[in-house]
């Protein structure tokens, strides 16, 4: 794919919007016209050429504006990029990780040059250019974590695996709905999802642990995951709710379509080679509702969702001042009719 | 006992004799000290003079609450006017403390709460340690805005001591920061602020 990178920014004039081709291939997350929780990961092998599953890690049309972002964010607040003295081997297998998929998979964009443990790498559109020792960190302007980080798309944990869980023991979030990285890290996977309601009674993290402690090398796996946002906004940190929550009693008739957004995170998780630790990507895409509902399918699928939420789902995803407002817009693009079968994107 | 409402919020199981011990390393308040006093009934001499108690002693208020755990006949028996200082010294002790050594702690959960966090600095895995609640349920809350840690948190919501701005108290806790956390409750509508309630006595 060759991409045009958009200016654009996430925050006070919020300028993000989306091309025709990213709002194709947008990930709508619902498979039917309800809601329900699920433990719904799948293999994350490669999909059709210029879907977001094509490659492991989805370079898209607003890299650039992204990265930006996450430096503002990382500026203000390092407490943003955390990770225990143990988890230096995870950084540098996801250091490899990321530098080998972005290098294979967008040339024209990325580099890597591997001699031995001399590593040059080469990244284009941010104009960055590291020779650096594979394994040494004082060789990098930035711990491995921190310095991939910064040139790539979506928010990162590393867990830990020990004593038959995961332990959130490092990470990056700049762009994350609404959990804190600083207060989770050294939690284990049952303690940081704590605040999800409805899920733990329904086994579905019982299950899903289970299912993540077996992750074997070199077969990856991915979820959806949503929620909704007021602005083209990535940092919906709690750090700066005090900041953004106002957002959410902007809502009005006339502004639904331009203001709220439907949040979904591609979540894959891989295994790494030397740590044994499991990388955890969260790589957000926005939409605002007036670019969805070009598709009617999905925009009447929205609808339906938004009909069945459970309520404890509403509160904790933050959505009770704005849902009433969202769905009466969106009653207007329900015919009645059904919608096919299954994901509606590629 | 404490209920775990959600799964981040610890559980303190109570106090149980580790006899397997080399030494042991008890920290209590005046609440937890007799959750402290009951264990030590089970145990014999050998047990207690394997022992080092601190005891932070609170306030004065004309009995000597340190004198049933020197009935003890401890070998070493720390008493602290506060829990800072108690904790500065914990934080000593376990830096020269060896393999096969127990720590125990009983009292509030801001005293529970510190010994955790000074012990996982120290490379103690937290499941070893035992654990009880006595006494009041005050929290400490970190605020997750400017990061500050208020103590002594009965109410909810609660007024950030270093930023100011109210703050919901979640049962979400984190081990490593030994708080629950604290989270602007009147982001949305400023000054939308619910009844302030004694939640945490
Ligand atoms: C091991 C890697 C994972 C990490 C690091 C992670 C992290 C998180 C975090 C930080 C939250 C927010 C919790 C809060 O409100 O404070 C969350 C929510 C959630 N997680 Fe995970 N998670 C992981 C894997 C999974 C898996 C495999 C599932 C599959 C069932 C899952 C299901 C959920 C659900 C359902 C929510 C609530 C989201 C919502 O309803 O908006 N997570 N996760």
């Amino acid at each position: 794919m060759n991409t045009m990178f958009k200016d654009e920014t996430f925050r006070d004039d919020f300028t993000f919007s989306n091309s025709p081709a990213a709002i194709k291939r947008f990930p709508f997350p619902f498979w039917e016209d309800k809601y329900r929780y699920s433990v719904n990961i799948e293999p994350h092998v490669a999909g059709p050429k210029g879907s977001i599953y094509e490659f492991p890690i989805d370079i898209d049309e607003h890299y650039v504006a992204d990265m930006r972002d996450r430096a503002l964010v990382l500026k203000e607040d390092p407490l943003r990029v955390q990770a225990l003295p143990h988890m230096m081997l995870a950084q540098w297998d996801l250091l490899e990780l990321l530098m080998t998929s972005m290098a294979r998979d967008y040339p024209e964009h990325f580099t890597l040059e591997r001699n031995g443990d001399e590593w040059h790498w080469i990244n284009r559109p941010l104009k960055i250019e590291n020779t650096f020792r594979f394994g040494n960190a004082a060789t990098l302007p930035y711990e491995p974590m921190e310095y991939i980080m910064r040139q790539c798309q979506g928010d990162i944990t590393l867990l830990d695996q020990r004593e038959n869980n995961l332990w959130m023991d490092a990470g990056i979030a700049t762009s994350q709905a609404d959990w804190s990285l600083d207060f989770d890290v050294g939690m284990n996977f049952m303690e940081w999802h704590a605040p999800v309601p409805l899920a733990h009674q329904q086994g579905v993290f019982d299950r899903a642990l289970k299912f993540l402690l077996a992750l074997q090398l070199g077969k990856p796996v991915r979820r959806l995951n949503w929620t909704m946002t007021i602005n083209p906004r990535l940092d919906t940190s709690p750090e700066n709710y005090h900041k953004w929550g106002v957002d959410r009693v902007t809502v009005t008739p006339e502004n639904v379509g331009d203001k709220v957004h439907l949040r979904v995170e591609l979540q894959a998780l891989w295994r790494l080679p030397r740590s044994n630790a499991i990388a955890f990507s969260i790589r957000a895409y926005l939409i605002k509702l007036n670019e969805l509902v070009t598709d009617l399918d999905k925009a009447r699928r929205l609808h339906r969702v938004l009909q069945t939420i459970p309520p404890e789902l509403v509160g904790y995803k933050g959505i009770t001042r704005y849902l009433d407002v969202t769905r009466d817009w969106l009653a207007k693009y329900d015919d009645g009719k059904p919608t096919p079968v299954g994901f509606l994107f590629q | 006992m404490i209920e775990p409402a959600i799964k981040s919020r610890p559980v303190y199981p109570g106090l149980k004799p580790d006899r397997c011990a080399k030494s042991n390393v008890v920290v209590v308040d005046k609440d937890g000290r007799d959750a402290f006093l009951e264990m030590a009934k089970t145990v014999d001499d050998g047990f207690l003079r394997k022992t080092t108690v601190l005891f932070v002693k609170g306030p004065p208020n004309g009995h000597d609450p340190a004198a049933p755990l020197e009935a003890l006949g401890l070998v070493n028996l720390w008493v602290f006017p506060s829990l800072e200082t108690l904790i500065a010294r914990l934080d000593g002790l376990l830096s020269i403390s060896r393999m096969g050594t127990r720590l125990y702690a009983a009292g509030n959960e801001p005293l529970i709460s510190l010994v955790v966090k000074t012990a996982l600095s120290h490379g103690v895995v937290h499941s070893s340690i035992m654990t009880e609640h006595r006494g009041s349920l005050r929290r400490r809350v970190q605020c997750v805005h400017c990061k500050g840690i208020t103590e002594n948190v009965t109410t909810n919501p609660a007024k950030c001591s270093h930023c100011g701005l109210m703050l919901l108290v979640r049962d979400h806790y984190s081990r490593r920061i030994g708080a629950f956390q604290g989270v602007c409750i009147d982001a949305e509508v400023p000054g939308e602020i619910p009844e302030i309630k004694a939640e945490f006595l």
